[in-house]
C-alpha cells in the first residue's frame, strides 16, 4: 500500500515532466474548462452580487436563502438537470452540446455562478459603511459606487472566486455525466481518477490526484497571500 | 536591490496594466477556446459501449486504424449495456456496441435501433478466492456451479458480488441464477448488489473482508485487470452456450434520430466486420491472452450470435467485400481443454 503511494507520486512527476501527451491532455481540458466557466461565472456572478450586496428589497431575505441552497447544491443533480436538458429527447437536443467541453463548462458555470454571487454579496455587505457614505456624499453614480465598493472587498471577493475555481476543477459528479469521460476529448482529472480506479490503475489514479492537489495547493497559497497581504 | 526587490518593485509600479493583461488574456483565451469548440471536426461519431470492450483497451487498439482509414473521430463513452442501450434511445449517440442479445433485438424491434451486427465474443467465467469455499473449481457444469454458490451463500461461506446495475453482466448472471430457477435477494446477507461497473465490482469482491467473494466477469475485463486483484483466481470455466458473450452494434436510427451521423456509421460498422477490423480484434492480446474473438459471418453454429446471407451481402459493400470468417470459433472455448 505504502508502494503504492510513493509509486503513484513518483509517476507524477515522470509523467509531467517527460511531457506524456496524454497526461497533458487532461490537464489542458481541466484547467480550460474551469478557466472558462470561472469566467463567466464572475461576468454573471459580479453585477449580481453587488446589485444584492447594495440594495435592500422586497424578498432578499427569500432570494438569499435560494442563493444559499443553491451555493450546495449537490453537483451530481446538477449533472442530471444538464443532461436532460442537453439530451438529444431534452428541450435543448438541436444543439447537439451533450458530451462536450461545452456542457461541463456550462454545468460548472451553474455551480460557480451561486458562489460567486454569495461571497460578493457578503463583501460587499460586509464593507466599511463610512467609505459607502463618502463615495455617496463625493456625488458619484451608482455603479461608481459600486466599483468603489468591489475594489475596497476585493480580497474577499478574489477569495470567493479561488474557492469557485478549486470547487469546480475538483468536481467529478456533473462533469461525468454531461462530458461523458471521453478520452482526449471529456476527460478531466477528477474523471481520470474514476477511470484508473474503476480499472484497478491505484498508480496512476494517485498520480492524477497529486497533481489534482498540486494545482489546488497553488490556489490556496496565492489565496492565503492575498488575504493576510498588507496594502 | 536584489534580483526579488527588483520583480516586486516592477509589479508595485505596474499594478494596474498586470491586471489588466491578466484579464485581457484569459477573456482572450476563454474566447479562442469556445470558437475552437465550435470548429470541433464534426465528421465524429460518438459511441456508447461497456468498460469490457474500453476499458480493457481493444478500442484503443483499433480505432486508430479506422481514423486513419476514414478521417472519422470516433469519441467513446464507456459505460454499461443498460445505459448504453438508454442514451441510444434518446438519440445521446450514434452508434452502440454492447452485450446482452434479448434487450438488444429488443431494442431493434422498437426501431431505436436499425439492426444488430455480430462482431464478436468472448465468454463469462466465475471468479474467486483460490481457498474456494464454495467448491466449484474445475465444475463444467454450470448448473452445478450455480448450485454450489447457492449453497455456499445460504451455509455463509461465500458472497456473491452482483453487479446490480442493468448490465450486461447483470442481466447475464440473472440468467445464471435462472438456470437452477432460484430469485437471489439481499435480504439473504450473502448475495450483495454493488450497483458498480465490472472494475469496482471486481476490486470490492477482491476486497471481501472473510476473503469469500465470488462474482461472475467476462474473459476480457478479468484478463486485462487481474493483475490488480491478488485474491482472486479463475474458478469455473464451464462449457455452456449460456456463458458465450456476444457483441452487438447497432446503429441509431437516424429516421427517429436526425442528428445521428448514419453515413459515418456505416463506415464505422463496415469497418468493425472488414478483413482488417475482424483481424485486429483476434489479435488484440494482453499478456499474451486473447480477449475477443471476431465472429463476424463465422459463428452461425455459436449461440446468440449468427450472420445471415443478407448481412453479409449488405455489409460486403462497405467492407471490402470481406464474407465473414471462415474458421470455426468454438475452437476457442474448448481449446483451453486440448491439453487434457
Amino acid at each position: 500500500m505504502e508502494n503504492e503511494f510513493l509509486d503513484g507520486i513518483v509517476r507524477a512527476f515522470v509523467l509531467l515532466f517527460t511531457f506524456d501527451a496524454e497526461l497533458w491532455n487532461i490537464i489542458l481540458v481541466s484547467v480550460r474548462v474551469s478557466t472558462t466557466a470561472i469566467f463567466i461565472a464572475i461576468l454573471i456572478g459580479l453585477p449580481l452580487g453587488s446589485y444584492l450586496g447594495l440594495k435592500n428589497f422586497k424578498g432578499k431575505k427569500f432570494l438569499t436563502n435560494l442563493l444559499n441552497t443553491f451555493m450546495g447544491f449537490p453537483p451530481v443533480v446538477m449533472g442530471l438537470i444538464i443532461f436532460m436538458l442537453l439530451s438529444r429527447s431534452g428541450p435543448l437536443g438541436s444543439l447537439g452540446l451533450l458530451y462536450s467541453t461545452t456542457a461541463m463548462i456550462l454545468a460548472q458555470l451553474l455551480l460557480a455562478i451561486p458562489i460567486i454571487i454569495g461571497t460578493t454579496k457578503a463583501a460587499i455587505e460586509s464593507g466599511d459603511p463610512n467609505i459607502k457614505e463618502t463615495i455617496i456624499s463625493m456625488g458619484s453614480t451608482e455603479t461608481q459606487l459600486c466599483w468603489e465598493l468591489i475594489k475596497d472587498s476585493k480580497r474577499s471577493i478574489i477569495a470567493g472566486i479561488l474557492v469557485a475555481f478549486g470547487q469546480a476543477i475538483s468536481e467529478v459528479g456533473a462533469v461525468i455525466i454531461v462530458g461523458g469521460n471521453i478520452r482526449w476529448n471529456t476527460r478531466t482529472f477528477t474523471t481520470a481518477i474514476v477511470l484508473n480506479t474503476r480499472m484497478g490503475e491505484f498508480g496512476m489514479a494517485i498520480a492524477l490526484g497529486v497533481i489534482l492537489i498540486g494545482i489546488t495547493f497553488i490556489l490556496n497559497y496565492i489565496l492565503t497571500h492575498i488575504q493576510t497581504k498588507r496594502d | 536591490m536584489s534580483e526579488s526587490g527588483i520583480i516586486k518593485d516592477f509589479i508595485q509600479n505596474n499594478k494596474k496594466s498586470l491586471f489588466l493583461l491578466v484579464i485581457i488574456v484569459t477573456a482572450g483565451l476563454t474566447t479562442t477556446f469556445i470558437i475552437l469548440e465550435l470548429f470541433r471536426a464534426k465528421n465524429r461519431i460518438i459511441l456508447a459501449t461497456t468498460t469490457s470492450t474500453n476499458d480493457s483497451g481493444l478500442l484503443d487498439y483499433i480505432l486508430p486504424e479506422f481514423i486513419k482509414n476514414t478521417n472519422i473521430e470516433v469519441d467513446v463513452l464507456s459505460v454499461g449495456t443498460g445505459q448504453a442501450l438508454e442514451i441510444g434511445q434518446r438519440g445521446d449517440v450514434d452508434v452502440i456496441l454492447v452485450h446482452s442479445r434479448e434487450r438488444e433485438d429488443l431494442f431493434v424491434n422498437n426501431s431505436y435501433g436499425v439492426y444488430r451486427t455480430c462482431v464478436m465474443y468472448n465468454d463469462f467465467i466465475i471468479i474467486g478466492p483460490s481457498t474456494d469455499p464454495a467448491g466449484i473449481m474445475g465444475i463444467d457444469n454450470i448448473s452445478t456451479v450455480m448450485n454450489r454458490l447457492k449453497a455456499g451463500g445460504i451455509s455463509g461461506n461465500i458472497t456473491f458480488y452482483s453487479r446490480g446495475d442493468g448490465s450486461g453482466t447483470h442481466s447475464k448472471e440473472l440468467s445464471l441464477w435462472d438456470l437452477i430457477n432460484f430469485t437471489p435477494s439481499h435480504s439473504s446477507g450473502w448475495y450483495v448488489e454493488t450497483g458498480e461497473g465490472m472494475g469496482t465490482t471486481l476490486t470490492i469482491t477482491n476486497q471481501d473482508n472473510e476473503n469469500e467473494g465470488y462474482t461472475l466477469v467476462d474473459r476480457g475485463t478479468w484478463l486485462f485487470t487481474k493483475n490488480n486483484l491478488n485474491y482472486l483466481i479463475a474458478l469455473s470455466e464451464a462449457i455452456d452456450e449460456i456463458l458465450l458473450n456476444p457483441y452487438g452494434v447497432i446503429p441509431i436510427n437516424p429516421i427517429l434520430h436526425p442528428y445521428v451521423k448514419y453515413e459515418f456509421v456505416l463506415e464505422f460498422i463496415g469497418f468493425l466486420v472488414s478483413q482488417d477490423g475482424q483481424d485486429l480484434i483476434n489479435d488484440y492480446t494482453v499478456n499474451g491472452e486473447k480477449l475477443f474473438n471476431a465472429s463476424f459471418g463465422s459463428c452461425n453454429e455459436t449461440f446468440s450470435c449468427e450472420t445471415t446471407e443478407e448481412e453479409i451481402s449488405f455489409w460486403s459493400q462497405y467492407n471490402g467485400g470481406y464474407l465473414g470468417g471462415t474458421t470455426s470459433t468454438l475452437n476457442f472455448i474448448y481449446r483451453r481443454f486440448d491439453a487434457l
